[in-house]
């Protein structure tokens, strides 16, 4: 934030941008020059966040930097409470062993040039909009060991208060309803109200679940080892704040009314919402084209299939076939797989699923996996390992993904939603809200008693295995060295598909646009060796088997491409 | 006890689902989708989710873990549920109730711990909620608790939810009738061992006069009150005050303003026939009786007294009584209704009577009474049965019809009668 103490007006020397002598303090301690924004390192001794001493903001906020009337809060501002979310996550992913630059330089990039481009800050005064001074209250931060922290930019004050005084009228001029025009008396967000009545499709308005696509564009600037789908699923076994974030923000930034709306989700974002967002996100903040994705990147498919295969308890040797996939396809290419905002030709790219989808087209068509042809009964050894049967494989995999659907039901009906600080929406309703909140702590205390002794449930520790295999296993359920010579034959010194016959999914893609979906995953239009097979992805990724199906259909079309144009024998229909 | 039976239907769709029922309450839980997809799972789903947890551990009586997941459900509560048709707030009373009732290490003091706030909960259901509180306390032996939870719940009054609430306000007060009865028989019970004492006979007095009022009231609505007016009619009769009596019962039986109930029959007909009431009172009554439940065990006295009758109208009507009782499977087994109709068979001049009545059920009487299995089966249990039923079948199923011209011979052999029997197939007898 920026805070203009007496010391900016102390600072005497010219700016190094526009020579001039018009400087302010950022909370960082650092001086800003007024007129052209450049920063310098310059650091005052003097660091004072206590905006509320500030005299600036006092002479020029007349009303509307009072401190809450009943309940000490302090004004606030929307983009703040999203800020403070960002950092947050920021944080964490940095423990989960993001490199530190993601957070440091690429999100408060990003995030700055979004407020520019909403103007909500570090730009000029919009014509007909009005100043908002911003802020961010947090008096737990120690200025002087945070040089990082990202600061606002008052729009550019011009240099008479008179102005400033007649702009601070802003909630007025630009709100339709009168009533917030006591937002000042009121403790809660300042723009709280106005932010929800904001067209949504209007410059992308700032919401929850956008903070991950936030995150996960940071991600892949940095080409860090996390798909979206990894991402998403800490989201959700809480290693990532999300729910319930707010309940962190500083005692002074009080929540109230549309704030709840805003900051409180009630569902967990979908990978579309967040995936989609991003895109866009990444189109309007004017990105160049990211950073390439090349074949030693882990969002290459060769090096996700190799962690997939591994996640599927699957043999290694599949992996040859999925690179050869991948090669035919053309999906390995440095220019399909960098993203470039804007871009409207391209196919976005779901690095996780389309790793995924690799592997199902691999499995159904080069190893032509039929549950139902015969295979040899024992497990035939040759000198050098095990073949690999697909019925055990089934077996194993089924076992264990019925197990695990067991636990994510059980965390599910345990999760608890509600935070420990209670929300309200107005004053009026606080009563009512904490006579609840206490009769709900004590019937959870009476029939926690009741429950015997009960373990409380574990949060699993992050990982990004889910399954994890060891050949050290003597049940013999891993099949990471198994080999596909059972499977595959030797044809002229080449190991080929036994059966080069392959049924596509569908003939015809769906435009994705006009109906969401490239094909429709129905149920009975695909045997069970398929549903299972997606199945299992789905459980990996957490996403909806037809998102998969989507990817599969792509990728069997690229890869039959000739033939489909010759139109030849090919048909559609149940795949065998 | 239970006045009311609710079916109630779960806040969401209930397009599949089990149907669980749960002490006189049907909900209805959707089969919450299978899916590795969190973003599917907000909080209303995992709410869902959890339900379905509970009710599959009350379904097979594991009360720790029901217990153990309506900790994590009772944060519904916080969430405004006002849209649907049953909130968070009664499903967690009605299961609460239910896992506090059955669990090892519940209380008495646990179940009032936890009704209280539930009572508050929610003003539309307070006078219901005090009223199964009342039920609990009773079933648990409580009497005068259950009496002074009553009494307090009688003198709520809270707006027109007072009105709104007529009808659970009613069965309070019905309830209290039922308890100050119950204090008066105990008086009563007292002045019979002890002689007259003047405090217990005024407190019995009270007892009578603030039970009169509330039992009064509510058997004037129209319903199944069987206990309250059996309560009412006994201090009716004990202060004399028969014609009341009288006229208490014939309402509650005859006004077609209530529901068809056999008791009602039942209880007039034992009121009459303790008052030494004309033949008359009681067959019309009993008749009545007759034709809503032809199976009742009040037939056979029916019968008997039917068949004594010098008319011969009401001779007739005895053995189409009898008859139809031992159509049903209730008196399959009964002794003393075959013994009847035998006894009436061997009497009656009037063959073309039995005719009758034969003729609409000698088609599946036979398979239905006089299988060669059930023969022996008789035989071996129950002699007396096997030899009346042997007297009736020895008539019906006799192939000469000409022998009924005669006087019907006792059939002393039983081999014959077993001779006449349809065969099972291939064994002998």
């Amino acid at each position: 934030m920026f805070t203009c103490s007496r010391a900016g007006r102390d600072f005497k020397e010219r700016c190094a941008q526009c020579s001039e002598v018009n400087w302010g303090l950022t909370d960082g301690g650092r001086f800003y020059c007024r007129s052209c924004h450049n920063v310098t390192e310059k650091i005052t001794e003097v660091a004072n966040t206590d905006f509320t001493s500030n005299i600036r903001i006092q002479t020029v906020s007349k009303g509307l930097r009072k401190q809450g009337k009943t309940d000490g809060g302090c004004e606030w501002y929307v983009c703040e409470g999203f800020q403070f979310v960002l950092r947050k996550q920021a944080e964490a992913l940095e423990a989960l062993g993001v490199c530190p630059q993601m957070k440091d330089e690429v999100l408060w990039n990003f995030w700055r040039c979004y407020l520019q481009k909403t103007k909500q800050a570090y730009c000029d005064r919009p014509a007909g909009e009005t100043v908002k001074p911003l802020s961010v209250c947090d008096s737990s931060t120690d200025v002087d060991s945070d040089p990082e922290r990202l600061s606002l930019l008052y729009s550019s004050l011009s240099e008479s208060e008179g102005d400033l005084q007649t702009d601070c009228s802003f909630v007025s001029s630009t709100s339709k309803v009168s009533e917030s025009t006591s937002v000042h008396s009121r403790s809660g967000s300042v723009d709280g109200s106005l932010y929800l009545m904001k067209n949504p499709k209007e410059k992308l308005r700032m919401t929850m679940p956008m903070t991950l696509s936030f995150c996960y564009m940071a991600l892949l600037w940095v080409r860090e080892t996390m798909t979206l789908s990894e991402l998403l699923r800490f989201v959700f076994e809480g290693h990532i704040p999300y729910l319930n974030v707010f309940q962190h923000f500083p005692e002074k930034m009080k929540l109230r009314g549309p704030d709840i709306k805003i900051f409180c989700v009630e569902s967990w974002p979908s990978y579309e919402e967040v995936f989609n967002k991003m895109h866009e996100l990444a189109a309007f903040l004017d990105l160049p084209r990211f950073p390439d994705i090349t074949d030693s990147c882990f969002l290459h498919p060769d090096m996700l299939c190799m962690k997939y295969l591994m996640e599927a308890n699957l043999p290694d040797e599949m992996h040859n076939w999925t690179c050869r996939v991948v090669k035919k396809t053309c999906i390995g290419e440095v220019d399909f797989l960098t993203l470039v905002p804007g871009n409207k030709s391209t196919r976005k790219v779901k690095y996780d699923v389309l790793a995924a989808a690799v592997i199902v087209v691999t499995t159904f068509c080069v190893l032509l996996i039929s549950f139902t042809c015969s295979q040899p009964k024992m497990c035939m050894f040759y000198s050098d390992g095990p073949y690999f049967e697909l019925k055990k494989w089934y077996k194993v995999l089924k076992c264990t993904l019925d197990v695990e659907q067991k636990k994510l039901d059980e965390r599910r009906a345990k999760y608890l939603w509600r935070c420990e600080k209670p929300l309200f929406y107005s004053a009026k309703k606080k009563s009512k809200v904490l006579k609840r909140r206490q009769i709900v702590v004590n019937l959870q205390n009476q029939f926690g008693k009741l429950s015997g002794s009960v373990k409380p449930a574990e949060k699993p520790n992050p990982s990004s295995f889910q399954l994890s295999w060891s050949e050290e296993n003597t049940d013999g359920s891993c099949f990471h060295g198994h080999s596909l010579k059972g499977i595959l034959q030797e044809k002229r010194g080449l190991l080929t598909a036994m059966n080069p016959r392959y049924w596509l999914c569908t003939l015809k893609l769906c435009n994705e646009k006009l109906c969401g979906h490239l094909a429709h995953y129905g149920e009975a239009d695909f045997p069970q060796s398929y549903h299972f097979v997606l199945r299992l992805f789905s459980f990996l990724l957490r996403i909806e088997p037809s998102y998969i199906h989507d990817e599969v259909c792509m990728i069997e079309h690229k890869l039959f491409n000739k033939k489909l144009r010759k139109k030849t024998k090919y048909k559609t229909g149940p795949r065998k | 006890n239970k006045m009311y039976c609710e079916v109630i239907k779960a806040p969401w769709s209930s397009n599949s689902g089990r149907a669980v029922v749960c002490n006189n309450w049907l909900f209805a839980v959707s089969s919450v989708c299978s899916s590795f997809c969190e973003s599917k799972f907000n909080f209303k789903k995992c709410k869902e989710l959890c339900l379905s947890f509970i009710q599959d551990a009350m379904l097979q009586k594991q009360w720790k873990r029901a217990a153990e997941f309506l900790t994590f459900y009772v944060e519904s509560l916080e969430k405004d549920f006002s849209r649907e048709p049953v909130g968070a707030s009664e499903i967690i009373w009605r299961i609460g109730s239910e896992i506090l009732r059955h669990h090892p290490d519940s209380s008495v003091k646990e179940f009032n711990t936890f009704i209280e706030p539930m009572k508050t909960l929610s003003v539309k259901r307070y006078l219901k909620v005090c009223l199964e509180h009342a039920f609990y306390l009773l079933h648990n032996g409580l009497i005068d608790e259950a009496y002074q939870n009553l009494s307090l719940a009688e003198s709520w009054r809270f707006g027109e939810q007072t009105v709104i609430q007529d009808k659970e306000l009613k069965l309070i007060q019905a309830y209290l009738g039922l308890l100050d009865y119950y204090k008066w028989s105990k008086q009563k019970n007292i002045l019979l061992e002890h002689g007259k004492y003047l405090s217990v006979e005024q407190e019995m007095h009270s007892c009578f006069r603030k039970a009169a009022v509330n039992l009064k009231e509510i058997i004037k609505i129209p319903g199944v009150w069987d206990q309250f007016v059996k309560c009412y009619v006994d201090m009716l009769e004990f202060y004399g005050d028969h014609n009341e009596a009288r006229q208490v019962l014939n309402e509650y039986a005859y006004n077609p303003k209530f529901p068809a109930n056999p008791n009602a029959h039942v209880y007039l007909y034992q009121f009459l026939k303790r008052h030494g009431e004309s033949k008359k009172s009681l067959i019309s009554v009993l008749k009545i009786l007759h034709d809503i439940v032809p199976s009742h065990e009040l037939m056979i006295d029916f019968n008997t007294m039917l068949q004594k009758s010098k008319k011969r109208k009401r001779r007739r009507l005895g053995l189409e009584v009898i008859f139809t009782a031992l159509d049903y499977a209730g008196c399959k087994e009964n002794v003393k209704a075959w013994s009847c109709l035998a006894r009436q068979m061997k009497q009656i001049k009037h063959l073309a009577w039995i005719k009758q009545e034969w003729n609409s059920r000698k088609d599946w009487w036979p398979a239905f009474h006089f299988s060669h299995y059930l023969a022996k089966k008789n035989w071996q249990e129950n002699e007396s049965l096997s030899y009346e039923k042997a007297l009736v079948g020895g008539c019906v199923l006799s192939e000469n019809h000409q022998q009924f011209g005669k006087k019907v011979k006792i059939v002393t052999s039983l081999a014959a009668f077993f001779e006449m029997l349809p065969k099972p197939s291939g064994v002998s007898g």
